[in-house]
C-alpha cells in the first residue's frame, strides 16, 4: 500500500490524486474522467435550484422576511466551532462557502444538509455531485439539533 | 512435558471413566449437532444477547466479548499500555499508571465485577483489580474506558479483589502474599508472626463511583486467596479464603500444603464500618496514589495519599471468624440467597459448602473449635452445610443459576460440574479443553443470575485452534445452560490469560453506551474548541501546538519554527461530532505511541524532534475517502535557528 502511494507521488504532483481515487474507487477510471467532463460542463456548486428540498428531516421551512440577529449570532457561535474547520467564509475551502447559499439553495435543502448529510449524498443527486466536485470529501455529520442548524441558516442569511 | 500431558490425559481419562456412569442419556454430539451452530450463530447485522467482561490477566487489560458469539468487541486498556489508542502514552493518561513505586505501566489483571444495587448488577461501572503492583481500577461502562485506578497499600498480590458489596458499598482488596506491614528490612526465615495480609475496604461513592481507602484489617500473615460478597441475610459479611495458613516462606508448594484445613475468612464489614465510626482503629502512616481520570477535562490527575486507617481484628468484637476449610480453598462463592459459602479446596476431590446460618448460630452459641492469632476458629462441623462428592479432582470457582444449582470447574480433571444447592447431588459433567479455571455465568455471582449460558476459561489450549508457534492464547468453551445438562456450544480464544469474567443483559449496557464525547463539554485546558482558535506557542523549549482534526485534515498542517531540543506538545482535539470517526494522529520517530482520538476529545501526544528537517505526520484511522491526504508537516531548525513559529492550513 504504502510504497503504491509513494510510487503515484514520484510522477508527479497532479497525478497522485487520481492515483488515490482509482485505490478507494477500486480502481475504476471512468470515476476520474467523469469528474473532469462534469467540470467543462457545470459545477454543481453554481448550480441553482430553488425547488429541490432535498431529503431529511425538514421538509417545510419559511424563513421570516426580516433576518433574526439574535438567532444570527448564536449560529455564528455554532459555526465557528462545528463547521469553519471546513467553510470558511468568502473562499471556497474544504467544501463551498456558505456566502449567498439561498440563492441557490432552498433553506430546506440547506439544513437538511446540515443535519443529516450522509442520507443526503446518497439519496440526493445535487448533494453527491457536490461530494465529487469536492475531491469526495465528506461533510461531517456534526449531530446539530434542528434548532443549532436553523440559527446557522440565520446566520448564512446576513453573509453577502 | 510430555509426561505431565500424559499424566493429565490419565486423569482425564478416570474422571471421564467416572463421568460416563452420569452421562447416560445427555445430547451426545456437543458442538458438532446443528442446533449448537444455531444457539451461537448471530447473523450479520444482528446483537449479542449478552456482554462479557474477560480480565486479560497478564495483558494487563479487559476485554469485552459478546455472548453467544464469542466475538471480541474491544479490549480495554486499564493497567498496560495500550499503543492502539496511546493509553498511558498520552500526556492525559499517564498518570492513571502512577504508583508510589512510579510510573508502572502493566500489570497482571484478574476479577472483574460489575456494579450492583440490592444484589443485583446495575451495569454502571465494572472493578477490576491489578494483582501485582496492587490496584484496583473502576472502569466506566457508558464509555468502557478506564475512569480511576487507586493503589493498595500495605498490600502484595493483590488477589482476592476485587469484590462488590451487593449495593457497591465496598470494593474489597485482599492480600495474596503476606508482607511486613509496614515494609521493612528483615530476614525472610522470620515470616512467621511477624507477616500480614491486609484487607482493605475501598468505599464506593454512590454516585460518582469513585473510591476511597475506608480502612484495612491487618489479618495473621496468611495468603488470602479469594473472595465474595453475601447476599440477602448474609448482606455486611465478606468472605475470604485463605492458604498457606502455615505460613511458610519457601518451597511453598510443600510447605504450604500441610494443613488438613486452612480457613475461610468471614469478615462483617458492617461491624467494622460501625468501629470507624465511633473513632476505632490506627492511622498509619504509608503512601498510595489515587488516580482519577475526568471525563469532562479528558484527563487524569494523580494525587499521594500518605496514611491509612488500619484495624486490629481483635480489637472488634465479633467482627471476624475463621471457617476451617479443606486443602488449600481457591474459590469463595457465595450462591444468590446468600446462605451458601461455596470453598474449593484446591488440592481436594470436594467441594465444602458452609451454611450462614450454621455460622451465625456457631457465633452466638461460640462453638468455637480454636482461634489463630485471637481470631475465632468456628467448629467445621457446626457450620458445614454439606459437601459436594463429584469424583472429580481439584475444584476451583463456583457460579449460580437462577434455578437452585450450582457449576463448579474442576482444574485438574478439567470439567465442569452442575451440582443441586442443598442436596449437593451432581447433576451433571462436561469436559473443558483444558485445564478450566474460572467460569461466568451471567450475573452468577449476584441475587439475579440471568443463567443461559456457562463460558468455561481455560489455562490450557493445546490442539484446540490452528497452531502459532509455543505461544497461544487461551481457550474458553461457551456451554448452553438452559436444560438440565449442559450443551457444549463453541470455543473461542481469549486474550492474555482470563482468570474471573463478569457478564450481563446486552440491554443493561447497550442503550447507554456513549457514542461521542460533546465538543461543548470539552474542559481540556489545551482544548481547541474552534479551528480559529489553533495556534502554536513557546514556553522556552516547550513549543504547545492546540490542533484541530476533522474529515480529513489537521488545522494547522504545517507548522515551522520547532527546533532541535524543543519539547513539543501536540494537543489535538477532534472536531468530529458524528458516531464512530475518530481520528489518528502519528509522527515520524515519537518514541511513544500514535493517539487515537475519539470525537470530541483532546488528547496530548509529545515528540522531542533530533534532526533538523521537515517531518510529516498523518492520520492513522481510515477516516474518509481523503483520508491519505489527511497529513502535514513540521519544519525543524537546529537549535540556534532564529526562525519564528508560524502555524498554517490551506495557505500558499
Amino acid at each position: 500500500m504504502i510504497s503504491f502511494a509513494f510510487l503515484a507521488l514520484s510522477c508527479s504532483g497532479g497525478e497522485d490524486k487520481k492515483e488515490e481515487k482509482s485505490k478507494v474507487k477500486l480502481k475504476s477510471e471512468p470515476t476520474t474522467k467523469k469528474v473532469e467532463k462534469k467540470e467543462t460542463e457545470q459545477l454543481a456548486s453554481l448550480t441553482v435550484d430553488l425547488t429541490n428540498k432535498g431529503v431529511g428531516p425538514v421538509s417545510s421551512l419559511d424563513l421570516p422576511e426580516t433576518i433574526d440577529q439574535g438567532m444570527a449570532a448564536q449560529g455564528k457561535d455554532v459555526y465557528d466551532r462545528m463547521c469553519l474547520a471546513c467553510h470558511r467564509i468568502g473562499k471556497k475551502f474544504i467544501g463551498p462557502a456558505p456566502n449567498g447559499i439561498l440563492e441557490r439553495r432552498t433553506p430546506e435543502w440547506v439544513m437538511n444538509m446540515i443535519l443529516d448529510p450522509e442520507g443526503m449524498v446518497k439519496n440526493d443527486p445535487l448533494a453527491k455531485k457536490l461530494l465529487i466536485e469536492f475531491n469526495g470529501s465528506p461533510m461531517a455529520n456534526q449531530n446539530l439539533t434542528e434548532e443549532e442548524a436553523r440559527a446557522v441558516l440565520e446566520y448564512f442569511r446576513t453573509l453577502n | 512435558m510430555k509426561n505431565l500431558f500424559k499424566g493429565l490425559a490419565t486423569l482425564v481419562a478416570s474422571a471421564t471413566l467416572i463421568v460416563g456412569c452420569n452421562n447416560t442419556g445427555s445430547q451426545g454430539n456437543g458442538a458438532l449437532s446443528s442446533s449448537a451452530a444455531e444457539k451461537v450463530y448471530v447473523a450479520p447485522g444482528e446483537q449479542d444477547e449478552f456482554y462479557a467482561f474477560l480480565s486479560g490477566g497478564y495483558s494487563g487489560n479487559l476485554t469485552v466479548y459478546g455472548l453467544p458469539s464469542g466475538r471480541m468487541f474491544k479490549e480495554i486498556p486499564v493497567f498496560s499500555q495500550f499503543p492502539t489508542s496511546g493509553y498511558g502514552y498520552s500526556e492525559e493518561t499517564k498518570p492513571l499508571l502512577n504508583t508510589s513505586f512510579g510510573f508502572v505501566p502493566w500489570d497482571d489483571l484478574h476479577h472483574p465485577d460489575i456494579s450492583q444495587t440490592n444484589g443485583e448488577l446495575d451495569g454502571r461501572w465494572v472493578f477490576v483489580n491489578g494483582n501485582n503492583t496492587p490496584r484496583i481500577a473502576r472502569i466506566d461502562l457508558s464509555t468502557f474506558e478506564t475512569a480511576e485506578i487507586i493503589e493498595v497499600p500495605n498490600c502484595a498480590g493483590n488477589h482476592s479483589s476485587s469484590y462488590v458489596t451487593e449495593n457497591t458499598e465496598y470494593v474489597v482488596a485482599g492480600t495474596r502474599f503476606a508482607v511486613p506491614v509496614p515494609q521493612r528490612d528483615m530476614p525472610i526465615k522470620d515470616k512467621k508472626g511477624n507477616f500480614k495480609g491486609a484487607l482493605t475496604f475501598y468505599k464506593v461513592n454512590p454516585d460518582s463511583g469513585r473510591m476511597n481507602l475506608a480502612f484495612q484489617v491487618l489479618m495473621p500473615g496468611f495468603d488470602y486467596d479469594k473472595a465474595h460478597p453475601g447476599r440477602g441475610d448474609s448482606h455486611g459479611w465478606f468472605f475470604f479464603t485463605t492458604y498457606n495458613t502455615e505460613e511458610a516462606s519457601t518451597l511453598m508448594e510443600v510447605n504450604a500444603s500441610q494443613n488438613d484445613k486452612d480457613f475461610i475468612a468471614a469478615v462483617n464489614w458492617q461491624k467494622i464500618e460501625e468501629y470507624v465510626a465511633n473513632g476505632g482503629g490506627t492511622k498509619m502512616p504509608t503512601q498510595y496514589m489515587h488516580n482519577v481520570y475526568d471525563e469532562e477535562t479528558h484527563t487524569a490527575t494523580s494525587t499521594t495519599i500518605n496514611e491509612v486507617l488500619t484495624i486490629d481484628p481483635t480489637e472488634v468484637a465479633g467482627a471476624i471468624y475463621f471457617l476451617p476449610t479443606p486443602k488449600s480453598p481457591h474459590g469463595c462463592d457465595v450462591d444468590p440467597t446468600g446462605e451458601y459459602i461455596v470453598g474449593s479446596g484446591k488440592l481436594s476431590a470436594d467441594v465444602t459448602v458452609h451454611s450462614f446460618t450454621k455460622m451465625m448460630d456457631a457465633i452466638e452459641n461460640e462453638k468455637f473449635s480454636a482461634d489463630a492469632y485471637g481470631i475465632p476458629v468456628l467448629d467445621f462441623e457446626a457450620i458445614n452445610a454439606g459437601s459436594v462428592k463429584s469424583g472429580g479432582l481439584g475444584p476451583l470457582h463456583t457460579e449460580f443459576d437462577a434455578e437452585g444449582n450450582a457449576y463448579t470447574t474442576f482444574f485438574i480433571s478439567s470439567e465442569v460440574v452442575k451440582w443441586k444447592l442443598g442436596t449437593w447431588e451432581v447433576i451433571d459433567r462436561k469436559p473443558t479443553y483444558y485445564s478450566v479455571g474460572h467460569l461466568m455465568i451471567p450475573g452468577g455471582n449476584s441475587r439475579k443470575p440471568f443463567g443461559k449460558y456457562v463460558v468455561a476459561m481455560n489455562k490450557i489450549t493445546k490442539d484446540r485452534y490452528l497452531p502459532t508457534g509455543p505461544e497461544l492464547e487461551h481457550s474458553a468453551q461457551l456451554y448452553d445452560i438452559s436444560g438440565d445438562k449442559m450443551e457444549l456450544l463453541s470455543d473461542f480464544p481469549t486474550h492474555g490469560e482470563p482468570h474471573y469474567a463478569a457478564g450481563c443483559p446486552a440491554e443493561l449496557l447497550a442503550p447507554k453506551s456513549k457514542k461521542i464525547y460533546k465538543l461543548e463539554e470539552n474542559k481540556h485546558e489545551y482544548a481547541t474548541l474552534s479551528v480559529a482558535d489553533t495556534k502554536v506557542v513557546r514556553n522556552g523549549n516547550e513549543v504547545h501546538v492546540y490542533m484541530a482534526m476533522i474529515r480529513s485534515h489537521f488545522t494547522p498542517d504545517n507548522i515551522e519554527g520547532i527546533k532541535v531540543g524543543d519539547k513539543v506538545y501536540f494537543h489535538i482535539t477532534n472536531h468530529e461530532q458524528d458516531f464512530d470517526v475518530p481520528h489518528g494522529f502519528a509522527i515520524i520517530g515519537a518514541n511513544n505511541s500514535e493517539l487515537l482520538i475519539m470525537p470530541g476529545q483532546t488528547k496530548t501526544l509529545t515528540w522531542e524532534p533530533k534532526k533538523p528537517g521537515v517531518w510529516p505526520f498523518y492520520c492513522t484511522d481510515f477516516c474518509s475517502a481523503l483520508h491519505q491526504e489527511m497529513q502535514g508537516y513540521v519544519r525543524v531548525s537546529p537549535r540556534d535557528s532564529n526562525i519564528e513559529l508560524s502555524w498554517s492550513l490551506g495557505e500558499d
